[in-house]
């Protein structure tokens, strides 16, 4: 033992020193440690301590992405394609439904055209062909699995990069946005002041569609009665400027989407010169612009439906044809409302409708309180525990302290280096971890004292109680271990910090209650001088 | 020296009757309680819901809230004062509407008072029901998988008998936590089930100490003699000082806790003291004397067959 005395001694200087370098790293060393700077904003705490959303105020939110709803609108863009496709070989078709999530039924006018149809219907590569009947010339075109969870995994990954895009434009340091499970999306953002504003630009699905007005069809009568086949019923919502009274406006429009907002090249805000309102502009790209003079073209003096996530926003009237990809969205907007509607359209629409599954959103004054009691009360465990273990032990209680101290200089470090998050309970469990880790050090200090009874000098004593008690610190370690590593599995945000404090705190209690105290017994008690009587 | 024990003889294991009666009798009446209340409280971290955390400029009176919110038909909303008799917490149920439309009814309903004076919101959980399912089925998960790993380890290290007798008392702790936790009125959250877990992997160190001693003590020798019973009771004094000393700095740092860690931390800082007081406890009076227990109907039944072959 005493030979490796000043080896021992430098790690253990080693270890604090490297702890108060990761704690408060000198200027030249932080970009090395922490890339960018850090992030932790805890006053009283180091800087380098990354704080949960639940100290510093911010959003917690899981979406999940209604992935069935990204399978129908494929089978129903597949719908549209393969009406087109036939009525470009001359086939007449009766009908064309959506049976389920990912089935066609295909009825066509004649069986005659029966092989000129499958041949139109084989295309669509991501369908088979069932149930075909040709005597009554109908049949189903079934979207393959292994095409439908190919489409599911895409629809999660765009939806995740639509929703990183959207964050990124409306400026939030330090966001995190991950997939967690099959579809579902974390999204936690720090410090946001307002929390409202930031779920609506989010969870925004930001479907923008334009459509014909079918103007045949009066759409009070068919609010009452019926809509006729190939077209569907809109609103759209007008808000009264004196009543603040919200009314809906019936519109009937033709199923067909003739231009949606995935051929946007740009959008922004802009101010009415006359009313001084705010709208957004839109820019298509070139091939939207193609399509939109197209359709300018074949329709004037006919009114287009602006659609947003299947509330109209707008129906002018089309003067001319529109040769330079360009339409505004009007409708009454705050300035606030319009800035988002152009970051929605920018960063583009959701595959599918999401839904706010959990949300955690905790004020940043609420977070700031937080971290005071936080910190009290681990001043407050340690101090008793410190006293405790000082009136007990005497002077082998004041090493114990010693090793407590350097166990929290380690447990803070730790965090930082790998850049764990701190949280309300896991400032809870340095609380507990203050209270756990002197309990090393009080197996080992008993079993000296029964060593000592026994009638063993000093130091026989202290080598067989550390050697003796080192089994059972070992057992009792794994088993708080093993449930810090169930929690840690388990936990989400908050739980999993006192998780992660707690199994810090303990693993660190192994070196710092075993190794240092012993280090430091053995420099009083192993000298060449005999020792009558120990402290402890 | 200060010394807790000197030289500690209790018996223990020929108490153990008694010790079975107190725990039974407690653990019934918590679950008569629990019976009475309709079960065991969830928060919304489980039954799904929202939360909305208030804080007024200065007090207000519950039944002016109560008041203001039965305006918006929000089925049975919770509401409590939370740490400050400005600050409160409104639980509501979960609702067709969207979380978006339900704190903005709250907000506007409670406008609707101006002599409440306009609070700041100052946390919104929301936990749609989905979530607050697989949170359930994950809790159960979680207990169930850290008893199987301790159970194991256990019985890895000691023997089985050990292991289950561990188990149990862990159990009995888990059942003393939640009695405790129903008589108090708290409620299940994420942060208890945290406390519990803890309770669970920490509970059993004490009965490790103990098991360690018999094991140390047999191998010594000399008294191979001794009954089993009188083996177990010796360690557990031999181990008592260690026992109590390791639990009461835990339990310092869980009263602090309690005492001064703010509102959201209580009801984890009441689980984890209740659960080091009973671990400690089922160390001394269960652990042990079910393994006694155990090995006593062993030996009974090695000399029953005697019987049955005397009788034949």
């Amino acid at each position: 033992m005493r030979r490796n005395l000043w080896l021992r001694i430098g790690i253990v200087a080693a270890v604090i020193v490297g702890s108060l370098i990761y704690l408060y790293p000198p200027p030249f060393v932080r970009p090395l440690l922490y890339g960018h700077a850090a992030t932790g904003k805890g006053g009283l705490l180091p800087q380098t301590i990354n704080l949960g959303l639940d100290l510093q105020g911010g959003i917690h939110l899981v979406l999940g992405i209604d992935l069935d709803k990204a399978v129908e609108a494929q089978v129903e863009r597949a719908a549209s394609s393969v009406r087109a496709s036939l009525e470009k070989r001359g086939v007449g078709v009766k009908r064309i439904e959506r049976r389920g999530a990912a089935e066609l039924v295909v009825e066509l006018a004649s069986a005659q055209a029966w092989s000129t149809a499958q041949t139109a219907a084989g295309e669509l590569t991501a369908f088979e062909i069932k149930e075909p009947d040709q005597a009554a010339g109908r049949f189903v075109l079934a979207m393959r699995p292994k095409d439908i969870s190919q489409l599911k995994e895409l629809a999660v990954r765009q939806g995740l990069e639509t929703i990183r895009n959207r964050v990124d434009q409306f400026g939030v340091a330090e966001p995190s946005i991950q997939q967690q499970g099959d579809n579902r999306i974390l999204v936690q953002l720090p410090g946001v002041q307002d929390p409202e504003r930031a779920k609506a630009l989010i969870g925004k699905t930001a479907l923008l569609e334009f459509k014909l007005i079918d103007e045949k069809v009066d759409p009070e009568r068919a609010a009452r009665e019926s809509v006729p086949d190939g077209d569907e019923l809109l609103y759209q919502k007008r808000v009264d400027r004196e009543t603040k009274q919200e009314r809906k406006v019936p519109y009937v429009v033709q199923k067909k989407t003739l231009l949606t907002g995935a051929d946007l090249a740009n959008a922004r805000v802009s101010i009415d010169q006359n009313t001084s309102e705010p709208y957004v502009s839109v820019e298509f790209n070139s091939a939207g612009a193609r399509a939109f003079g197209e359709l300018t073209e074949a329709n004037v003096n006919r009114r287009l439906a602006i659609v947003l996530d299947g509330n109209i926003h707008s129906a002018p009237v089309i003067r001319e044809r529109i040769p330079s990809g360009q339409a505004q969205i009007t409708g009454g907007f705050t300035s606030e409302e319009a800035t988002d509607l152009a970051i929605v359209l920018r960063a583009g629409a959701l595959p599918a409708p999401v839904q706010v599954l959990e949300e955690r959103t905790v004020g940043p004054s609420l977070g700031a309180d937080s971290i005071q009691r936080g910190i009290w009360s681990t001043l407050a465990a340690g101090a008793v525990v410190v006293l405790f273990m000082l009136i007990y032990y005497r002077v082998s209680g004041l090493i114990a302290d010693l090793a407590l101290g350097l166990n929290l200089l380690i447990l803070l470090a730790a965090m930082a280096a790998f850049q764990a998050t701190l949280t309300l309970p896991g400032i809870a469990g340095i609380v507990l971890t203050i209270g756990m880790a002197v309990d090393t050090n009080i197996l080992i200090f008993e079993r000296i004292r029964e060593e000592l009874r026994a009638g063993k000098t000093v130091r026989a004593a202290i080598d067989a109680g550390f050697s003796r008690a080192f089994k059972t610190v070992i057992d009792t370690h794994v088993t708080v271990l093993v449930s810090g590593l169930i929690l840690f599995q388990f936990g989400t945000g908050p739980v999993k910090g006192f998780a992660v404090s707690l199994m810090i705190g303990i693993a660190a209690s192994l070196f710092t209650a075993v190794f240092f105290t012993r280090l430091v017994f053995d420099l009083l008690y192993m000298g060449s001088r005999k020792h009558e009587a120990l402290s402890i | 020296m200060i010394q807790l024990f000197h030289n500690p003889n209790y018996n223990f294991i020929g108490r153990r009757r008694w010790a079975y009666l107190l725990s039974i009798a407690f653990i019934l009446v918590g679950l008569g309680s629990m019976a009475m209340k309709g079960g065991l409280r969830y928060g919304i971290d489980f039954s799904g819901g929202t939360l909305i955390q208030v804080r007024f400029e200065k007090p207000v009176p519950v039944e002016r809230i109560r008041t203001a919110l039965d305006g918006i038909k929000l089925g049975e909303s919770v509401i409590q004062e939370f740490g400050d008799p400005r600050e409160f917490i409104l639980r509501l149920p979960l609702q067709n509407a969207s979380v978006e439309e339900v704190t903005a009814q709250v907000r506007g309903a409670l406008a609707k008072d101006a002599t409440l004076g306009a609070p700041e919101v100052r946390r919104v959980e929301f936990v749609g029901p989905q979530v607050g399912r697989d949170l359930q089925l994950q809790a159960i998960y979680a207990v169930l998988v850290s008893m199987a790993g301790i159970l194991l380890y256990i019985a890895f290290r000691f023997d089985v008998k050990g292991g289950v007798a561990s188990v149990v008392a862990i159990i009995h702790d888990v059942l003393v936590c939640l009695a405790a936790m129903s008589l108090t009125d708290r409620e299940m959250s994420l942060p208890v089930l945290a406390a519990l877990l803890t309770i669970i992997g920490y509970s059993v160190n004490d009965t490790i100490v103990a098991y360690d001693r018999v094991r140390e003590n047999r191998g010594k020798g000399g008294r191979r003699a001794e009954p089993f019973a009188q083996q177990i009771n010796r360690a557990i004094n031999e181990t008592l000082s260690r026992t109590v000393l390791t639990a009461l700095t835990v339990f310092f740092s869980t009263v602090v806790l309690y005492l001064f860690g703010g509102k959201v931390l209580e009801d984890l800082a009441f689980v984890l003291t209740v659960g080091v007081v009973t671990g400690t406890y089922s160390t001394i009076f269960i652990a042990g004397a079910l393994v006694v227990e155990w090995t006593e109907w062993v030996e009974g039944k090695m000399r029953r067959p005697k019987k049955v072959i005397a009788k034949a």
